[in-house]
């Protein structure tokens, strides 16, 4: 099993969601977040006072998945997400220890998917 | 003469309807996505700020100065010259109070336009196509309706606070610059508002601020002041309560937007009948406006796939157009103007159905040149990349909401 966080722009979002349920990868968690990479960040402007915030909004959507199911997995956000220029994301991937749904006590494959 | 209540009235009618376009801009605002609610209400107090000048300087002069074949009013009282404390004929509070009256409606009907091209309009463009629209479409409509030599008012078209000069003249004006800027990027299901309490809000004042609207335009205090106040009332409730109605018949549940968007409808189609008739007809009005706007909202904008990002064409120009034929209608004497159709005056309602189609007309073409115009010279719509990211950090380098402290 693995547990894959991909780091993508906020308005990827349905992209990438509707990529991932056409590879039938239907459950996920996605929480908003800010973050800094190699993207300029954006300037504001109070009251004539220049502020340069480096931290973007970023979208992070968390996946645990079945090792089979992991290369389609990366495939869809690689598809959806991009726009080609710097601030497009990451992917992390990470091997995961265990899963277990708490309303039944399955363990593993079966509580994955 | 100057009457002393008829002078405070209107000054508290004045100060109503100007809160009426910042309140425009919460309800606006809270429909939109967060990273575009600054934009909103920065449009709004900026129609607020320009269009004040613009009435002054010539504005006032070309919808109510001195005739000019019964189509607009000369430059005469450009810069207000001439315009000064005492009553105009037949009228009890200072001539400059009625100036500022009628520049509280110049400001809000631009500002009704800003839902149409909402997250997606580049701020430079906006100013200019605002002014112009100002001067070249409802300046000469509020000539044509309300001035007394206005060729419409000769024909006897009633329009009691507006239903025509503002409401179809910005609702059909914002169907053509939705149609004109193009859709929004991405899908629809993406711009869910993102504040529905401020739009709550936002409604609550609209309908405040209507009172003034609708029973200052009896410019006094009186029987009609009355009449038009608890008309504005009724249509409201009646119109809300229609469609939680729809909702829950066709979408299952009642919801807080429904609610809140067809109390809007009802308030737009009772503003030309307000003064004319009774609250039996109000209810009647008030329902209508909110049933045509559910339907135009729900089923006729999917169909055809415009993005009238905040509904204005289904609201305001639905609505309003109703009003303006209801006012045929249900008009009564013994309330105020003439009678219509259900009093035995079919004539009323062919002269509202006349002024109706003069309004579209006036307004979509003029609507059409005039983004035309802008567009040529500022450009109108941002690219993607900033309608992306949002129009408060791209035009404004501001954000309404941070995530850290």
């Amino acid at each position: 099993m693995k547990y894959v966080i991909a780091v993508i722009r906020p308005h990827k979002l349905e992209e990438v969601k509707r990529a991932l349920e056409n590879n039938e990868i239907h459950l996920m968690t996605v929480s908003d977040v800010l973050g800094c990479g190699r993207q300029k960040g954006v300037t504001e402007i109070y009251r004539g006072v220049t502020e340069v915030d480096n931290l973007l909004r970023k979208i992070k959507i968390e996946v645990a998945v079945n090792d089979e199911y992991l290369e389609r997995t990366i495939n869809a956000i690689m598809k959806a997400a991009p726009e080609g220029e710097v601030g497009d994301g990451k992917i992390f991937i990470f091997d995961l220890a265990e899963c277990i749904r708490i309303r039944t006590g399955e363990k593993g494959k079966e509580a994955i998917g | 003469m100057v009457n002393a209540a008829d002078t405070v009235w209107m000054l508290i009618a004045t100060a109503l309807v100007m809160i009426m376009t910042p309140t425009l801009g919460f309800f606006y605002g809270g429909l939109v996505r967060k990273k575009n609610i600054l934009s909103i209400l920065m449009q709004c107090m900026v129609i607020l700020s320009v269009i004040s000048l613009q009435w002054i300087l010539f504005g006032y002069s070309l919808a109510f100065g001195p005739d000019k074949g019964g189509i607009i009013g000369s430059l005469e009282w450009a810069f207000l010259s001439g315009v000064g404390l005492d009553p105009l004929p037949g009228q009890t509070i200072p001539h400059q109070l009625y100036v500022c009256f009628l520049m509280m409606f110049a400001v809000i009907t631009p500002a009704l336009i800003v839902g149409a091209f909402a997250e997606r309009i580049k701020f430079s463009g906006f100013i200019l196509f605002i002014v112009l629209w100002s001067t070249v479409v409802y300046d000469p409509m509020a000539h044509l309706v309300w001035a007394p030599a206005g060729k419409l008012a000769g024909m006897g078209a009633l329009d009691f606070a507006g239903g025509t000069v503002i409401h179809i003249t910005a609702g059909i004006s914002a169907l053509v610059f939705s149609i004109m800027i193009g859709k929004r990027k991405g899908n629809c299901s993406s711009s869910s508002p993102h504040s529905l309490p401020l739009a709550v809000l936002g409604s609550a004042f609209l309908w405040l601020g209507w009172f003034g609207f609708n029973a200052g335009s009896a410019l006094a205090v009186k029987g009609q002041t009355v009449s038009a106040f608890l008309n504005t009332n009724t249509a409201a409730a009646a119109a809300a309560v229609a469609w939680m109605i729809l909702d829950w018949l066709t979408h299952q549940v009642p919801t807080a937007l429904g609610v809140i968007t067809g109390l809007v409808a009802g308030l737009v189609a009772v503003t030309p009948a307000a003064g004319y008739v009774t609250p039996m007809a109000a209810i009647i009005i008030g329902a209508g406006g909110s049933i045509l706007g559910f339907i135009f909202v729900s089923y006729v904008k999917k169909k055809f796939g415009y993005d009238d990002s905040l509904d204005v064409f289904g609201v305001h120009g639905v609505a309003g157009i109703w009003g303006a034929l209801a006012t045929g209608i249900f008009a009564s004497k013994t309330i105020g103007g003439t009678d219509g159709l259900l009093y035995g005056n079919p004539y009323q309602l062919w002269v509202q159905f006349v002024t109706v189609i003069v309004a579209i007309a006036v307004s979509a073409i003029g609507t059409f040149i005039l983004y035309k115009i802008s567009d040529f010279i500022l450009g109108m719509r941002v690219d993607a990349r900033d309608e992306y990211i949002g129009l408060d950090l791209t035009q404004h380098h501001e954000a309404a909401y941070t995530l850290m402290d």
